[in-house]
């Protein structure tokens, strides 16, 4: 041990997360480096935010009040029935396409193929945001609520058939050796000894995505698909500000209290 | 030198933790408090650095009113108390170095907080501390590696490197096996009476009160009921700590309880002193 | 007299089973005529609903193959939007932090301040990213910095909301050390909150930054910049195989900010 000879540790570097000191000031240049440059490119500037202030106040001030007359609350209230109509068929029409993809995308039930498949069904419904498909579905089928109710039902998929295959790979094996053991057959065991483990979960589910659907479905109309979305570009596009924000007060009321109430009833669900 | 005059608190919900409690810890004194839960042991310790805000009462450290500071000079007088806790209450996330660290965090200015800047002799005690509690080699070491007893060695170092006038001990031992209860006890006194510094410390265990502490004082129900030497505190008074039965005036009791009462014992205790 | 008390039991319990069932009948029958109500209420064009299908594969089979020679104009957008969604991920990391530590019940400095802060949470949340890319479009007009604002201010109430909950949960006995030792409040908050709440930060703008890589993806179709405006611009001109391009070229963004996210937040634990 002549070699080992410590040498009186007097400094003490803080902890870091980078290998070395120079590692560190390198990182942090180039992410400043990135922002300059995502800044310019952006074309931030401070008369610009100074411009984009004074019309802020102007815009703030031809919104308020908002307006709630006669022939506002009427198209209101069109466009919100048909936001909330689109919302609940679509979940229905969702799920019924997830339940067979979430048994295909569980990786103990289905055979690698289908699994496969599954998978790919759900990354793609989950990789494209609900307005790039409605703006597809629109170019499909036209206009209109069918357009939404495409859109909607698609993206739910993703959603739903990804965390029911989750709770599906997480299922009670016993339960299911027990239905195998009495001699039943792969639908039978799917029927007795999976679908009632897993039946609160798809409920709850479901009232889950039906609350996100609501959020979607009142923005899918400003590409065209149906909804209320459509009366809010169109009274933008109007320069009715007063009239835009009273639907965007109303939008909101509707997101919270389909929030509330989803909260509400999945917690009896459980 | 510590010293509380009649220090009372009442909660918001209306329980006297504390009901006139005086006390002086002087020198290099190791004072134990023992008590039964619920006593104020606790909250007497937290009210001296004010943690907790007395309701009533006077603290000195050495000629400084801590009860009559402003809350900004807090954190000033608190440089000058070190604590240790129960549940250790290191930084978890942070290296042991970084906690032994903190200790000095009184003396840096916010930018050196943030990035750890702390003086060269800092860092040169810090490691002579780490040694001293048989923690050579840990400094890289993040607390939540470490064991209960590594991180109460932790909690110690970084309450000596304040350079504290007073260090005040809630109840250091509680989550640690009886051994190394011992064992951090020993290593705690040690380095008090090496460094000078006087203790105030909380502790459940009468046994390591008795070995460590010099002078002990028992807390019932806000109250001082004993003060006295390790080998005053009989089995009779230590009942009258713990359960409130009544004590003979021919202690050591052993199996029964006499009947007969010392009429206030926390009156000559206070008599004894400010005599 | 056992025998009465045996049967009594499985009398109370028939019935609890009956009225749970009737429950779960009502809620399926509600359902469904929810469901109904609401399909009639749509007012669908059925002879649409039977050409779906053939439209969609005309669709499909109208973008494939992608036009690849397309991919060199779609580079600058795409930058735009990674830049937006980065951008917008700061601003709201910036503005998050002082608004959680609002809403959060043990460091907000009085009821007025937790009340604040819960107001911008739930009005920055419940307004979605396109919205308030209209709104800002026509305060900044269009470009790229209403939409970076747009995802800013959208994001918000989403980091404000977890981060209050992760400042509510920190162990408050490290912040107390902390105070012991004699460190001004700021300097507590460097060194005893801060270290605890990082993991739960750090995850949380990764994870946001993920989902606003996405809504980068969108906000151009309101003028907002990014590569939205490109895509609106090639469904307007039919252009379908550029659109088929596009899409993959976003797809394969998504899937990169999804990994690297999730990576993140596996490293810092
Ligand atoms: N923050 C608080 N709010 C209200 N009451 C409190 C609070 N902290 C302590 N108390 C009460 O004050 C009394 C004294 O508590 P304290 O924690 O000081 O006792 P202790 O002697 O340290 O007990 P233990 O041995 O269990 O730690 C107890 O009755 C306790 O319930
Ligand atoms: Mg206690």
């Amino acid at each position: 041990m002549a070699t080992h000879i410590e040498p009186e540790r007097r400094t003490w570097e803080p902890p870091t997360a980078f290998a070395n000191k120079t590692v560190k000031w390198i990182v942090y240049a180039v992410i400043v480096v990135f922002f300059l440059w995502s800044a310019w490119g952006v074309r931030i500037s401070f008369d610009r935010l100074l411009i984009g202030l004074e019309s802020g106040a102007n815009l703030i001030q031809s919104m308020f009040p908002p307006d709630f007359g006669p022939r506002q609350l009427n198209l209101i209230r069109i466009g919100m029935i048909e936001t909330v109509a689109m919302a609940i068929v679509a979940t229905v029409i969702g799920v019924v396409i997830s339940l067979p993809v979430a048994f295909m995308a569980a990786e103990n039930i289905a055979p690698k193929p289908v699994y496969a498949v599954g998978r790919f069904l759900i990354s793609v419904s989950r990789a494209f945001h609900e307005l790039i498909v409605a703006i597809i579905a629109v170019k499909a089928v036209g206009f209109g609520a069918l357009a939404g109710i495409l859109a909607l039902s698609f993206k739910t998929v993703g959603f739903f058939a990804k965390l029911l295959a989750e709770d599906l790979e997480d299922i009670d094996e016993g339960q299911i050796e027990a239905i195998r053991a009495v001699g039943g057959s792969r639908g039978k065991v799917l029927l007795y000894g999976m679908i009632p483990q897993v039946i609160p979960r798809i409920v709850g589910l479901t009232i889950y995505r039906w609350d996100i659907n609501i959020r979607h479905s009142t923005i899918v109309g400003i590409v065209g698909a149906g909804g209320i979305g459509i009366t809010l570009l169109n009274s933008f596009d109007r320069y009715e500000y007063d009239f835009a924000l009273a639907v965007i007060i109303v939008i909101v009321a509707i997101v919270l209290g389909a929030e509330v109430l989803s909260a509400v009833l999945r917690r009896r669900v459980q | 030198m510590l010293s509380v005059i009649d220090l009372e608190k009442t909660y918001e919900t209306d329980e006297e933790a504390l009901r006139g409690v005086s006390l002086e810890v002087s020198d290099n004194a190791i004072v134990a408090m023992i008590g039964p839960s619920g006593a104020g042991k606790s909250t007497f310790i937290r009210c001296v650095n004010r943690l907790v805000e007395p309701s009533a009462g006077t603290v000195w450290l050495d000629g400084v009113e801590v009860t009559a500071l402003p809350q900004d000079d807090l954190p000033e007088v608190r440089r000058d108390m070190g604590m240790i806790f129960q549940e250790f209450n290191l930084v978890e996330r942070l290296t042991v170095m970084e906690n032994v660290l903190s200790g000095r965090l009184g003396y840096v200015n916010v930018w050196q907080a943030y990035r750890r800047k702390f003086a060269p002799e800092d860092i040169k005690r810090a490691y002579e501390l780490l040694e001293r509690v048989g923690l050579k080699g840990y400094e890289n070491v993040r607390a939540d590696k470490l064991s209960g007893g590594q991180r109460q060695r932790v909690g110690i170092a970084r309450a000596v490197i304040q350079r504290p006038k007073i260090l005040l001990v809630d109840e250091p031992t509680s989550s640690l096996d009886p051994e190394t209860s011992r064992v951090v006890m020993a290593l705690l006194t040690d380095i008090a009476k090496e460094d000078n510094i006087p203790v105030l410390i909380n502790i459940h265990e009468v046994s390591l009160a008795e070995e460590f502490s010099e002078r002990i004082v028992g807390l019932r129900k806000g109250k001082i009921v004993f003060e006295g030497t390790p080998a005053e505190l009989t089995e009779g008074v230590r009942d009258h700590i713990y359960k409130g039965s009544p004590i003979s005036e021919d202690s050591p009791v052993k199996e029964t309880v006499s009947t007969t009462e010392v009429p206030n014992l926390r009156e000559i205790d206070r008599a004894g002193i400010r005599g | 007299m056992m025998q009465a008390a045996a049967t009594d039991d499985k009398y109370v319990w028939e019935r609890y089973d009956s009225r749970q069932r009737l429950v779960r009948y009502i809620a399926v029958l509600a359902t469904a005529v929810a469901v109904v109500i609401s399909w009639t209420l749509l007012d669908i064009n059925y002879s649409y609903v039977a050409t779906a299908p053939r439209e969609m594969n005309d669709l499909f089979s109208r973008m494939y193959p992608p036009n690849l020679a397309y991919t060199g104009e779609i580079v600058a957008p795409l930058i735009e939007t990674i830049h937006i969604s980065i951008l917008g991920t700061a601003l709201a990391v910036v503005l998050s932090l002082p608004v959680a530590w609002m809403g959060a019940n043990n460091t907000t400095p009085n009821k007025a301040t937790y009340s604040l802060g819960k107001f911008i949470i739930t009005v920055s949340r419940s307004v979605n990213v396109i919205i308030w890319a209209l709104i800002f479009v026509i305060v900044f007009g269009p470009g790229a910095l209403s939409g970076v604002l747009a995802v800013g201010v959208r994001s918000i109430g989403f980091m404000s909301k977890l981060l209050a909950e992760s400042i509510e949960e920190i162990d408050h006995g490290q912040v107390e050390a902390v105070v012991a030792t004699g460190a001004s409040s700021l300097k507590t908050v460097i060194y005893g909150v801060i270290p605890q709440v990082k993991p739960a930060f750090v995850g949380i703008t990764t994870y946001r930054w993920d989902i606003n890589v996405r809504a980068s993806t969108i906000i151009g179709f309101v003028g907002a910049g990014g590569i939205g405006m490109e895509l609106t611009t090639s469904i307007n001109y039919f252009r379908w195989a550029n659109v088929l391009t596009i899409l993959l070229t976003i797809l394969g963004v998504v899937i990169f900010s999804e990994v690297f996210s999730a990576y993140m937040r596996r490293k810092v634990s």
